[in-house]
């Protein structure tokens, strides 16, 4: 290994380290505009140049190897000056907006010109304006303010894989933009106004809207989907301003998925702040001990197998287990927490994505079942991406015809494929053997057909015929779309001997047999389907569920509660509340707690953290926070016939997908702007 | 004075036949076979005893730079990629080489390549060079025809394609990596070094960029010896090199000259001196539009070699002396090299992006006197700021002509300014 001097201080790295990365080790800092630590190095801003002896010019940093016995200053007055130039080449076109800037306060122009740049200009010219453009409902380009640094540019291209941004022209003329004039098309769009160190790229929907000195920070995850990305969650006041990913390399690095990230607006349209209930029809406002009253009376005498409960999408756990309890102990066993009805129960190892999301950086083969991960989870889509930007990493889809940004073996969208796969006749299965770590994903567009137990028989049989699952490497993955279901099948929220499961429920519904149904945040269910079954909707937005209900509860969003969620991967992370819940809205748990007092079956538990303990004693996985606990292969699905027709993604629309979304302004542009012109598209407008 | 018979460029005027008939006579392709049966490390050797230094610009040894490629083909094919890109304002050398004694170049290829274990080379030739690249295209066919190159080349055993790109007319496309580039079919725009093309460059493999005079040179260098090119010149400026004279000269004209010539000397006797006579010079800019410019006193005796031009602050470059007498308007010809810069400049890095628009403006201000004496001193900073800061070398060749105008003219400018201010008190 290498060893060098930084500013007198000598340090050992690996070889291939550059000149930045060591100092940074060494927590020498070095300013930078243009490199970013997840995307490839381009070296232009000439922000990070240092002086290295015996090289007559300065050096870019971020792009130098190490080398043995190199000597490296980082403070020399040439160095100051180098950086107080460039400050200054960035400053003479730049139009320094700030007071009118959304970077205002976290901009690393302004950061980095406080710390080295001048106090006045010498620039006496007229400054370079750029034409503003486009790029659609989430991302606000002021070009004037681009530095080039082309971070956003390597991101799409290198990262998201749609090659849409660039730049064009050249010296002074360069403009960062889309080539022709158009919207950008990648669901981690995003990140791109992370990444852009000045105003340039903002956020069109938190435009003017605050500044980040205002927003009190609470760490939290993401629901919009299963992948449990980190997030934070900027609030002002009571309202939740932004969500902004959290690094964590296990599960989304540092990116995020466009709905988790713009969806919040959803947060505060439609919303459910005081309890209703149904009188003659309506639905009225009503106090709490009202609608508890009226919810008693229904149930009182009510034999429990005419009572069900259903358990939504973004449900936490701690409300899932304390669903769960009152409902047995009103003697019912009808309980599902797959709304969609898939064909997942247990062990546990078949319905976890077991190679976990890291694991993916391993493995070196894939094969995709029913599932576009890049809808059902951008990030995840990302990595593999990453993966097979790596080399040596065949993959093959069956389900949906997509484009998934990278390149992959198309076979079919019929199920049948994965009988020849599973013999070994076909010739992908050859592939799958002979890689070391292969790995499969089979989404929910295969699990919640009617034959989903058929499908994930086979996709077990191929994992076992092809080596998918040792001591050391599980490739059998499940994908999930919901944030709530893993922790849900983790909890047993399942039909429990004999019990109704989703289908049996809404059959049982229809013709009268079920009488009672509690809805815990499930609006994705056919609501013509309840019949006359009397509802009970405890949830936050008025979706689907609410507007069916005879007596409504609000509950909290999960920027509003402490919930416990067990991502796709099996890990358990939790929500932080970062507001309140609006008006009489209650935390989730807590109004089940307290009906559970009204019907005279008071709940055991009366803090979070008897709750939690409750959860830890259903199942040990939830003692274990941030964990992953591998899962024990087992015997799982069922032998048959797959039915023909053809495998779909379970998402069409990825901006519109729960409650939040659907009430979310800024995702109904989104579907206006990408899914609408979608069906509108004619030959002409390619 | 170079004698006759060391030329190397014996059809620099094109008043032979530029064919392979023609060029054979001339001695091309005689012992091709026999130099390449000396083997690689002989040619190598060679070219090192040689002295040779790149007749691009910049004058790196270009023995030294084909020993740099890896001494094994290992997975990665080597390349030789010849940059025939002739862009630098003043230069019209690899032109005529390519109109006129195009085979001299494709002997070249097959030695460098063969030296340097590729297999295939690429001709980048600038898109403006239409005939040029009609009549090299002319040259590899019949190369290929005659079993010059191709599967056998020259019945050696070895094979050897060959291929031309034509470019798209950027200047900055001369910059060998932002060659590679464009050859690749990307963005021409510089890449980082570390690493070096030699390591990976073309298609990641590893690649060596010359010039077209540089090649050229090395088919005679290897039959007459390593010993005879260093016996020319002075030492570490050896051999001869076509210098192309133009601007207020009598005859502007591409020589062959042996290096280290007087500038005087080159000029009177090639170019028919100085319009109106050698004490109407003002100055001249002696290898190409990114040096500095030298004034009257220091052309009187300063040599034409790298080290010469290099100890009065100025460059050989790519030897393009443009000459200008009294009645040139110096600034104004400066700005004009400015605003080549300002539009050639890739736009890739900060200090050459923005650099060469504002030296360009506060320039055009200065040509009408219309700025203050303490912008001359700013402007001097800021081509500081801009040299040595930047990927590619571009950023330095539109920092030197300004700085070069500021050293040797600052009166002038400071005149002018003086006579604008007086010229507005008046008005």
């Amino acid at each position: 290994m290498p060893k060098l001097t930084i500013d007198g201080r000598e340090v050992e790295v690996e070889a291939g380290t550059t000149i930045l990365q060591a100092a940074d080790y060494l927590g020498i800092e070095i300013p930078r505009f243009c490199y970013h630590e997840r995307l490839a190095i381009s070296g232009n801003c000439r922000m990070c140049l240092v002086e290295v002896e015996k090289s007559p010019k300065p050096v870019a940093s971020c792009a130098m190897p190490v080398a043995d016995g190199m000597v490296v200053h980082t403070d020399t007055p040439q160095v100051l000056k180098a950086r107080k130039g460039v400050l200054e080449f960035l400053l003479i076109n730049h139009p320094l907006d700030c007071p009118i800037c959304d970077q205002g306060g976290e901009c690393d122009l302004q950061d980095e010109v406080m710390a080295y740049g001048a106090d006045r200009g010498r620039f006496a010219e007229n400054k370079r304006a750029v034409k503003d453009k486009d790029y659609g409902p989430l991302v606000k380009p002021t070009m004037t303010r681009c530095i080039h640094c082309t971070r956003c540019i390597r991101f799409i291209t290198d990262v998201a894989g749609v090659p849409e941004l660039g730049g064009t022209g050249r010296g002074e003329n360069l403009e960062v933009g889309t080539y022709v004039q158009k919207v950008l098309s990648s669901e981690l769009s995003g990140n791109i106004i992370d990444l852009c160190p000045v105003g340039a790229l903002t956020s069109k929907p938190y435009s003017f809207a605050a500044r980040p000195w205002e927003l009190r920070k609470t760490e939290s995850i993401d629901v919009f989907d299963a992948v449990g990305s980190n997030i934070r969650v900027d609030a002002r006041a009571n309202q939740v301003m932004r969500v902004l990913p959290r690094t964590n390399d296990d599960i989304n690095e540092e990116w995020l998925g466009d709905k988790s990230r713009f969806a919040v607006d959803g947060l505060i349209r439609q919303r459910l702040d005081r309890p209703y209930v149904r009188k003659s029809g309506k639905l009225e406002p009503a106090t709490w001990p009202e609608a508890f009253t009226v919810i008693a009376a229904k149930l009182k005498g009510l034999s429990g197998a005419k009572l069900a409960a259903i358990a939504g999408d973004q449900a936490d756990a701690e409300a899932m287990v304390a669903l769960k309890d009152l409902v047995t102990q009103l003697g019912s066993s009808n309980l599902d927490c797959r709304q969609d009805g898939a064909k997942l129960s247990g062990p546990r190892v078949s319905y976890l994505f077991n190679s976990t999301i890291a694991g993916i950086d391993q493995a070196d083969a894939l094969l995709l079942i029913g599932t576009n991960p890049r809808i059902e989870a951008p990030v995840i889509n990302a990595r593999i991406r990453k993966r097979w930007a790596a080399g040596g990493f065949p993959i093959a889809a069956v389900g949906p015809k997509t484009n998934l940004t990278y390149k992959h073996e198309y076979l079919g969208e019929n199920a049948s494929v994965l009988s020849a796969i599973a013999d070994g006749s076909h010739p992908f299965a050859a592939k799958l053997k002979a890689a070391k770590r292969p790995m499969l994903i089979i989404g929910q567009g295969a699990l919640a057909r009617v034959d989903g137990d058929i499908l994930l028989g086979l996709a077990r049989k191929i994992a076992e015929s092809t080596g998918m699952h040792s001591a050391e490497w599980n490739g059998f993955n499940v994908l999930h779309t919901a944030a709530a279901r893993v922790g849900g099948l983790d909890l047993g929220f399942l039909p429990a001997g004999g019990g109704r499961d989703v289908e049996g429920i809404l059959a049982g519904a229809e013709k009268g047999e079920v009488e009672v149904v509690y809805l815990l945040g499930a609006d994705e269910i056919d609501m013509q389907r309840l019949g006359k079954a009397f509802v009970i909707y405890q949830g936050h937005h008025g979706d689907a569920g609410a507007h069916r209900a005879d007596v409504i509860l609000p509950g909290a969003a999960y920027t509003e509660k402490n919930g416990t969620y067990v991502s796709t991967e099996g890990r358990v992370q939790r929500t932080q509340l970062a507001a309140f819940p609006p008006g009489e809205a209650k935390e989730d748990w807590k109004i089940l707690r307290a009906l559970s007092e009204v019907l005279g079956k008071a709940l055991p538990y009366d803090t979070l953290a008897e709750v939690r303990t409750r959860l830890a004693a259903v199942n040990p996985v939830f003692g274990a926070v941030d964990q992953i606990q591998p899962a024990a292969w087992g015997t799982f699905g069922a032998e048959g016939v797959p039915a023909a027709e053809p495998l779909a993604s379970p998402i069409d629309n990825y901006y519109m997908t729960d409650p939040i979304s659907r009430a979310s302004k800024t995702m109904a542009e989104c579907t206006a702007t990408f899914v609408g012109c979608a069906h509108k598209r004619t030959g002409t407008n390619g | 004075m170079l004698r006759d018979q060391d030329r190397i460029f014996t059809n620099l005027y094109g008043m032979h036949d530029w064919r392979l008939k023609g060029a054979q006579a001339r001695g091309d392709w005689s012992g091709t076979k026999e130099i390449m049966a000396k083997g690689r490390d002989w040619i190598i050797e060679e070219m090192k005893t040689s002295g040779l230094r790149g007749r691009g610009g910049a004058g790196f040894p270009t023995g030294l730079k084909w020993s740099f490629m890896p001494k094994e083909v290992g997975v990665r094919p080597h390349y030789l990629v010849v940059n025939a890109d002739e862009g630098e304002p003043g230069t019209c050398k690899d032109r005529d080489i390519m109109r006129y004694d195009p085979h001299k170049l494709v002997e070249g290829c097959l030695l460098a390549s063969f030296a340097m274990g590729a297999h295939a080379g690429y001709i980048y030739i600038r898109g403006e060079f239409i005939r040029e690249a009609e009549n090299l295209q002319a040259a590899i066919d019949e190369a290929y025809a005659a079993g010059m190159i191709g599967k056998n080349a020259c019945g050696s055993g070895w094979a050897f394609d060959l291929y031309i790109h034509r470019g798209g007319g950027a200047y900055v496309c001369g910059e060998e990596t932002a060659l590679i580039q464009s050859l690749e079919g990307k963005k021409g725009q510089p890449r980082l070094k570390p690493p070096f093309p030699a390591g990976v460059g073309l298609y990641g493999c590893p690649t060596t960029v010359n010039n077209v005079e540089s090649i050229a040179c090395a088919p005679t260098i290897l039959r007459r010896g390593g010993a005879w090119f260093a016996g020319l010149g002075r030492p570490k400026n050896t051999g001869t090199k076509v210098f192309c004279i133009s601007g207020h000269v009598e005859r502007p004209c591409n020589v062959e000259e042996e290096m280290g010539i007087p500038l005087k000397e080159l000029i009177e006797k090639h170019a028919g001196g100085v319009r109106g006579g050698w004490s109407n010079l003002l100055a001249i800019i002696p290898g190409g539009s990114s040096v500095p410019v030298l004034t009257k006193d220091i052309c009187d005796t300063v040599l034409m070699d790298f080290d010469s031009l290099r100890e009065v602050r100025s460059g050989l470059g790519t030897a393009a002396v443009i000459v200008m007498d009294k009645s040139t308007d110096i600034v104004r010809a400066i700005t004009r090299l400015s605003k080549f810069y300002k539009h050639e400049s890739c736009g890739q890095c900060t200090p050459c992006r923005e650099g060469t628009g504002w030296m360009w403006r506060v320039m055009e201000r200065l040509v009408t006197g219309n700025a203050t004496v303490d912008e001359i001193d700013m402007l001097e900073d800021v081509t500081r700021q801009v040299e040595g800061h930047t990927i590619c070398a571009l950023g330095d060749a539109a920092a030197w002509p300004i700085q070069g105008l500021i050293r040797s003219f600052r009166p002038e400018l400071e005149r002018r300014i003086r006579e604008a201010r007086a010229n507005a008190r008046a008005a």
